[in-house]
């Protein structure tokens, strides 16, 4: 089969994008999420892909989170992690498991993304957990979460119980995620699927989406609203 | 410019007391606060329009009228009339009759609300928020300029040969505001028209609705009613003032944060992160003369300043404050950055000058009663001599 274009090499660095919930120091769940990017980070860099990384702790800004969700709009550090995230060419998602679901703090900062800020981006999604009996949850649970984000989460997803941390196994799933996400990256799906469909999904004027509207030269007037906004119907 | 106060008419208990007000309390302090902002020579009074406790001004125009009846020069307006679940036949009628007995003092805004559950209590489809309010204000703004309006639509009952009455007073309709918050239809609507938009500007951090109201000047420059600059931007805003900063902290810190809609949130941080001002005189003016810098030339600023359960005494007194240390100020120093093609807002009596010139205005006189309206083609004495209205004859 012969590929018609090539897709062009990104003109700026990956930028991949660490979101953490874990709230311990060391936290395992931080560790999971740096394991997956460095491994991600090293493949692509091997391979001549320029790669900055940014990590978004989601501990440290807890109550930001929480004053965002009620004061209806985001504080300054919601807001920086919100930008990080729309420049984002890659996420590893990374959230401890409690009382056999993602924690709170994960899903708080989740309710604050807006609809369109991550459409199809590549994703990993991790987890940790107390015991292997919650394996499910990252996939039960964080799958579904971002499926209504509409990012690309990688087929591989990686949890990691205690024992996990002594296994081989866990290094290989890491590094199977990490295949995935920069063979996502690598072929610019990304980008291909919101330049096809970016005018599909709902946008709010001004939000914080990468592209959303923010002028006129943004804006299509060419639809029945606007047409009915101008006196036709 | 015009400076003025905008008021949702809600009712919540007082902090600390609990006392909560009465709705015929409610209602005869929204009338108190408006004759006092006519005293203290503020130029707007605008009502909100509610279907819902805890809040009183379901009728928006009724106690606009007696405000009139009660006032001197202030301009009434709305904050909003919704523009989703009224008839629009209905806001034609009576907002032309209020206009009228206001004798020229009203404008409105028109808006989609922000109350989900009004939309089946008046038997709309909220999913169809931003049709319903194109389509009727596209039909308003007809039923105030044709004498006899022919119309189809998807959301209401076609209209053959109707004449909303009383025709506007002077034949000069009242001048519209359209207020949004994030809906790009809106802005172009209001450009179109060139009409004015307004953006409430408070509950979101600074110049969040900049790339709206800039959206928004464009348009009015596309559709040729003049320079981006010189389209008409109206701003809402939230104050209280003492005079010092931490007697205006300390005062308006337990209304803020018991607020429902604020609980959880902390007044510091609304001040540090949106246009809400709660400081000196001096502190107001000087985030105001930010808007100006952020937005432009601009031809309306409204404050909130009157709900959050404060009693009426307080919100008199910030009435006060506004009209006597902060507005005389703002005028001046606005004023004197203004630049000289940018046009005050419309008033009627612009509008009708606009209009007319030195001429007198039309009056009209209706002819006699024909039972119906669609037996000629204007119900109006002054209509083409040359179209006769022809009526049955009984035999």
């Amino acid at each position: 089969m012969n590929a018609t274009t090539t897709p062009a090499a990104p003109p700026s660095p990956v930028a991949v994008v660490v979101v953490s919930a874990g709230v311990s120091t060391p936290s395992s769940t931080r560790l999971l999420a740096d394991r997956i990017a460095q491994r991600a980070v090293d493949t692509l860099r091997a391979s001549g892909t320029p790669v900055t990384v940014s990590v978004i702790d989601l501990a440290p800004i807890a109550v930001d989170i929480a004053r965002s969700l009620v004061a209806g709009f985001p504080t300054e550090a919601v807001q920086e992690a919100l930008d990080l995230l729309a420049k984002a060419d890659a996420i590893v998602a990374s959230a401890p498991v409690y009382k056999a679901g993602i924690s709170g703090l994960f899903k708080s900062f989740a309710d604050l993304i807006d609809n369109d800020l991550l459409i199809a981006k590549p994703v990993v999604l991790a987890a940790t957990g107390g015991s292997p009996r919650h394996a499910m949850v990252v996939d039960e649970q964080l799958r579904p979460l971002f499926a209504f984000l509409r990012a690309i989460p990688t087929p591989t997803s990686v949890y990691a119980a205690p024992e996990d941390w002594g296994a081989s196994d866990l290094g290989n799933r890491i590094a199977r995620a990490a295949t995935e996400l920069t063979l996502l990256v690598r072929s610019d799906v990304a980008r291909a699927i919101a330049d096809e469909n970016w005018a599909g999904h709902q946008h709010q004027f001004g939000g914080n989406a990468s592209r959303a509207e923010r002028s006129d030269a943004d804006v299509d007037f060419d639809t029945d609203l606007m047409r009915l906004a101008t006196g036709g119907g | 410019m015009q400076f003025g106060i905008f008021s949702v008419g809600d009712i919540a208990p007082e902090p600390g007391t609990g006392y909560t007000q009465s709705e015929a309390e409610r209602i005869r302090n929204i009338v108190a606060v408006a004759q006092r902002a006519d005293d203290v020579g503020l130029d707007v009074f605008a009502l909100g329009e509610h279907h819902n406790p805890p809040f009183v001004p379901s009728s928006p125009t009724t106690l606009l009228a007696y405000i009139a009846a009660l006032t001197q020069r202030i301009m009434l307006s709305t904050s909003v009339t919704l523009m989703t679940t009224n008839d629009p036949v209905k806001v034609a009628e009576d907002y032309a009759m209020l206009q009228h007995v206001a004798q020229g003092r009203l404008d409105l805004m028109v808006g989609r609300g922000n109350t989900v559950p009004v939309y089946p209590w008046f038997g709309k489809d909220i999913r169809q928020g931003v049709a319903l309010a194109l389509e009727n204000y596209n039909l308003l703004h007809r039923l105030w300029r044709e004498d006899v309006v022919d119309w189809e639509g998807r959301f209401r009952t076609p209209l053959q040969g109707f004449t909303s009455t009383p025709r506007p007073l002077d034949d000069v309709p009242p001048f519209v505001w359209h207020g949004s918050i994030r809906t790009p239809e809106i802005a172009e609507q209001a450009a179109f028209y060139g009409n004015g938009f307004f953006a409430n500007h408070v509950l979101a951090p600074h110049f969040h609705f900049k790339p709206l109201v800039d959206l928004y000047r464009r348009r009015f420059g596309h559709y040729g009613h003049g320079t981006a600059a010189q389209a008409i931007v109206g701003l809402g805003g939230m104050s209280f003032i003492a005079k010092n900063s931490q007697d205006a902290v300390r005062q308006f810190k337990p209304y803020f944060e018991n607020y429902p809609v604020f609980r959880g949130s902390r007044l510091e941080d609304h001040m540090a992160a949106t246009p809400l001002t709660v400081g000196s005189p001096q502190q107001v003016i000087d985030k105001v003369m930010t808007f100006q810098e952020g937005f432009g030339d601009y031809q309306r600023q409204l404050f909130a300043v009157d709900g959050l359960s404060l009693p009426v005494a307080v919100a008199l007194e910030q009435v006060e404050l506004l009209g006597t240390e902060v507005v005389p100020v703002l005028r001046r120093e606005l004023a004197a950055r203004r630049a000289p093609d940018v046009p005050e807002a419309p008033t009627h009596a612009s509008l009708v000058s606009a209009k007319y010139g030195d001429a007198q205005p039309r009056q009209p006189r209706p002819n006699p009663n024909r039972g119906d309206n669609l037996s000629g083609t204007s119900p109006y004495q002054d209509s083409d001599a040359g179209v006769e209205a022809r009526f049955p004859e009984v035999v």
